[in-house]
């Protein structure tokens, strides 16, 4: 079913066999590792390099091997990319290209979706550790696949292919491409899956398998990966995408060897890492301000009247507290102790993907000038405590979605970060965080014109508000954390896959935005429609929508949260026959409903599992706005009239918040202060703060009574008894602060 | 921006620089050096007392020395107490829980649902009321202190300079 209409000819490329051990000097590639993690034990140095005598005796040289490797990295990318036929990889491009030291150490990456540099790294190690040297076999020519988030992926639908390079009978670099699916088989069509509970629902794995030899696919997992998917086609043309690109940078890889000679490239690999580890360390000390901070961020998990299979049908709240030290070297620590267990959803998290997690925020943080890599990895410690929902070990979780865990995590960390840049002074680094990309909508059908299937996949979420820094707003809708190159693509490329779904619309969402003396970027809304189709289904899942994840930095507020709306059984026929109105956005919300009439479906909740779709159906989604910094207050009135005329508040919201008061011309979209009722609604607001406040003691006894009594909401309950389960320390720290019994636990009071 | 430019920075502590500037000038590599110290000069200029700032913590929130001791203190002048305690525990605060406090902030649809029992827990200075910080939590969520500075190991190990309430 899937053998190419001309197949290579074998002996076009042959390779020879090599004999282990094929490591450096005659070391297996685990006596490589053992030694590589030995020097880093004992030395904190990658290699135990005390100095990088290349790049000091030769830096045009290391630096003209560096610009050559990353430059054929970026080039393959561009070039693979449109071998693809996804525009989630060539019109978005999901896709990133990584060389790694034979230890499995990234040297360098190419541009795009970098948060799976480190993940790549892991699968690496865990196939010299598991010696496939010896076993399985390591050889020139050999293809490797893995997706499987326990030993190294961030989600299931991103799948890696890795290819050994080889110099006469030395392994002397890996290179790794990722892509992100389409459709990975699993429960419910659909790229991030709600449903999924465990592994055995998540999909085609792949577990650090050898896929072929001399350069070729082998044909077993060729028809196995197009039957598990839905999207055979897209599959196929990733992986020829992702295997070529690999096939490039080894023949870039090659002749920088073939230049240079393989002892220099060997010596330029190894300082390249540890330059990376010595500029993050040089970069804190630099940046940051010596200290602990502390933040967390919550993860609501609304599936008590969603979910599917009984064990999940149960409204869960999930707990990603992060306290990041700066110490007196300038090495950094993340620990997440008293994070939530792992549970019967698709958040589950592998310590991996919150590394490449890690990795991809310190690339916007601290690392931005484009030559990183796993140096930095070293330079920090992290606990992601085992057994808990952001390492859970358990290879049977389900980690179709894993990003659920690892993007509010994340934000809690940036504030961190943005503390410490506060106090050192850089406030222009500040950022509040971020809207979370919560795939909006997710599904398939089928096209009756063409009776083929049609994957809905937009990765329009890439395109989210970006949170406020210290000293100006948020980007407005063009912001994902885990692509740094966002971008929501064009609507016909997206109908040219989506066939059964065109657009009707996509207009920003207004009162999105945090609020604040500087206020988040703003999110936006879409509206499609269902065409020509039959069995569609079709699923949207934003998070959060019944609580908040993150918070804004001082006095600045959370993004608005979102909510779903659909329509079905419209009639939508009619209104085009009639060319009446029909629905464009929901801003304000409810005036979808006016143009529209049917069995209109509202939502608290941003998500809902597969639900079944008939043509004319209709099917909104939103984006996010980021979160606000500093008081609102203290926003300029000619910024609030900018945010008015510019759609991102509306004058009522303003009013509430700013205390901005005026008349707004739509029409003319001028926004016209009234100066005296400005000024009399601010004073008001202050006089108000003055009434409607107490002092922290008295706040403090009526929270304290509430948790005594066990008022907090069944959610939290679930959250803090988790925790309490999952970790003492966390525990003691929880009681200690409320001041009761060091056995309180909420379970007791039902 | 290599070589920091007092003006500049006071352009940058006020939100007046423009994309261009800040783009241009502010936000390349490399950093100048003096950022640190001509910040908190120019804090320091600002406020009306004379307790010397040894980091800014927020906007409107400082660690300063005061009389052997280190404590923080707002803009306007209100102490809060010790640098090792958590601030917050001295604020004014109100909480935000109800769908009809939320929509205060938020449109209809656009809240926390209340059944989750989500708080917005504004913490305001006791003096002048100026908003310092918001957090989003779930009710019973302990307050976390959000920075301890470490003042000793800033000034003499990464300045190699001694702080500024350094006993001569």
């Amino acid at each position: 079913m899937s053998k190419p209409d001309q197949q290579l000819e074998t002996d076009e490329v042959q390779y020879e066999r090599v004999d282990p051990p094929i490591g450096w000097d005659g070391k297996t590639l685990h006596e490589m590792l053992e030694e590589s993690d030995r020097h880093l034990e004992e030395t904190d140095r990658y290699y135990g390099l005390d100095e990088l005598g290349m790049k000091a005796d030769r830096p045009f040289e290391y630096e003209q091997m560096f610009s050559q490797l990353r430059g054929a990295l970026v080039s393959a990318r561009e070039t693979a990319l449109h071998v693809s036929a996804s525009p989630i990889v060539r019109e978005i491009g999901e896709l990133c290209f990584q060389v790694y030291t034979p230890e499995g150490d990234c040297i360098a990456l190419s541009t795009g979706i970098i948060v799976h540099v480190h993940t790549g790294s892991l699968a690496i190690k865990y196939m010299i550790e598991e010696d496939y040297e010896h076993d399985r076999g390591i050889q020139p020519g050999d293809i490797f696949c893995n997706n499987d988030n326990d030993l190294g992926n961030v989600h299931t639908t991103d799948v890696h292919t890795i290819v050994p390079i080889f110099h006469d009978d030395e392994l002397v670099a890996w290179v790794d491409g990722v892509t992100h699916q389409v459709d990975i088989g699993g429960m419910t069509r659909g790229h991030d899956q709600l449903a999924s509970t465990t592994r055995y629902e998540d999909g085609l794995y792949a577990t650090c398998e050898k896929i072929g030899e001399n350069d070729e696919l082998f044909q077993d997992w060729r028809d196995r990966a197009q039957r598990a998917v839905r999207t055979p086609m897209y599959w196929d043309l990733d992986e020829k995408c992702r295997l070529a690109g690999c096939h490039m940078i080894r023949n870039a890889v090659k002749s920088m060897i073939d230049d240079v000679g393989v002892e220099t490239f060997k010596q330029f690999s190894r300082e390249a890492v540890e330059e990376g580890r010595q500029t993050l360390h040089s970069r804190v000390k630099e940046r940051l301000f010596p200290g602990t901070y502390r933040d967390s961020s919550f993860m609501p998990v609304p599936f008590g009247d969603e979910a599917w299979k009984p064990s999940s049908k149960q409204d869960m709240l999930n707990h990603l507290p992060v306290e990041v030290r700066v110490d007196a070297d300038g090495g950094l620590t993340l620990d997440m102790e008293g994070a939530s267990p792992p549970g019967p959803h698709a958040y589950n998290c592998a310590e991996g993907a919150m590394e490449g997690g890690l990795w991809v925020s310190l690339t916007q943080s601290l690392l931005h000038d484009g030559k990183v890599n796993d140096g930095s990895y070293f330079a920090v410690d992290t606990n992601y405590p085992e057994g808990s929902i952001v390492n859970p070990e358990d290879p049977s979780r389900s980690f179709h979605t894993s990003w659920g865990s690892l993007m509010p995590t994340y934000n809690a960390f940036w504030k961190n970060v943005s503390r410490a840049f506060f106090a050192r002074g850089f406030r222009e680094e500040v950022v509040t965080g971020y809207s979370e990309t919560g795939d909006p909508l997710q599904g398939g059908g089928l096209y009756e014109p063409t009776d083929q299937y049609f994957p809905v996949a937009p990765f329009e979420h890439s395109c989210q508000g970006l949170g406020a820094s210290a000293v100006r707003d948020g980007l407005d809708w063009g912001y994902a954390m885990w692509n740094p190159e966002s971008d929501m693509g064009d609507v016909e490329e997206w109908e040219l896959i989506e066939w059964g779904l065109p657009y009707l619309s996509r207009q920003v969402k207004p009162n999105t935005a945090g609020h604040g003396k500087y206020r988040g970027g703003s999110g936006w809304e879409g509206i499609r429609m269902v065409s020509n189709s039959s069995d569609v289904s079709l699923y949207k899942h934003v998070v959060p929508g019944v609580g908040f994840t993150t918070s804004g930095m001082a006095g600045g507020y959370p993004n608005s949260l979102n909510y779903s709306l659909r329509a079905h059984d419209t009639d939508l026929e009619d209104r085009f026959e009639n060319e009446e109105p029909y629905p464009i956005g929901d801003s304000p919300p409810e005036s979808f409903d006016e143009d529209i009439e049917g069995d209109v479906r509202r939502s608290q909740k941003g998500l809902y599992f597969p639900e079944e779709y008939e043509n004319h159906d209709l099917v909104h989604y939103q984006m996010g706005g980021g979160p606000g910094y500093g008081d609102p207050l203290e926003r300029s009135i000619e910024l609030v009239v900018e945010d008015v005329e510019d759609g991102i508040y509306t004058p009522d919201i303003v009013e509430q918040v700013y205390g901005v008061v005026g008349e707004f011309d739509e029409d003319e979209r001028e926004f016209t202060v009234d100066e005296d009722a400005t000024e009399q609604r601010r004073e008001e607001l202050m006089e108000t703060r003055r009434e409607e406040t107490r002092p922290y003691d008295e706040f403090y006894e009526d929270e304290r009574e509430r948790v005594v009594e066990g008022d907090v909401s069944d959610p939290a309950k679930w959250m803090y008894e988790g925790v309490f389960d999952q970790s003492a320390d966390w525990g003691a720290f929880f009681r200690e602060f409320w001041d009761v019994d060091d056995d309180f636990r909420f379970d007791q009071e039902e | 921006m290599a070589d920091t430019d007092r003006n500049q920075i006071e352009k940058l502590i006020d939100g007046d620089l423009t994309w261009d500037e800040l783009r241009s000038d502010v936000l390349p590599d490399p950093k100048d050096e003096q950022r640190f110290e001509v910040t908190r000069e120019i804090l320091q200029e600002r406020v009306e007392w004379d307790d010397p700032i040894l980091v800014p913590l927020n906007d409107h929130l400082f660690a300063v020395a005061k009389n052997g001791d280190r404590i923080v203190k707002a803009e306007c002048g209100h102490e809060f107490g010790p640098l090792e305690d958590n601030w917050k525990t001295e604020c004014q605060v109100r909480v935000k829980e109800s769908e009809t406090d939320m929509r205060q902030l938020y449109p209809k649809w656009m809240t926390p649902d209340e059944d989750w029992g989500f708080q917005l827990r504004e913490f305001f200075c006791p003096e002048c009321y100026t908003l310092l910080d918001v957090d989003a939590v779930p009710a019973g969520y302990p307050v976390l202190k959000p920075f301890e500075p470490d003042v000793d190991v800033f000034y003499e190990e990464w300045l190699e300079q001694p702080a500024p309430d350094a006993t001569p």
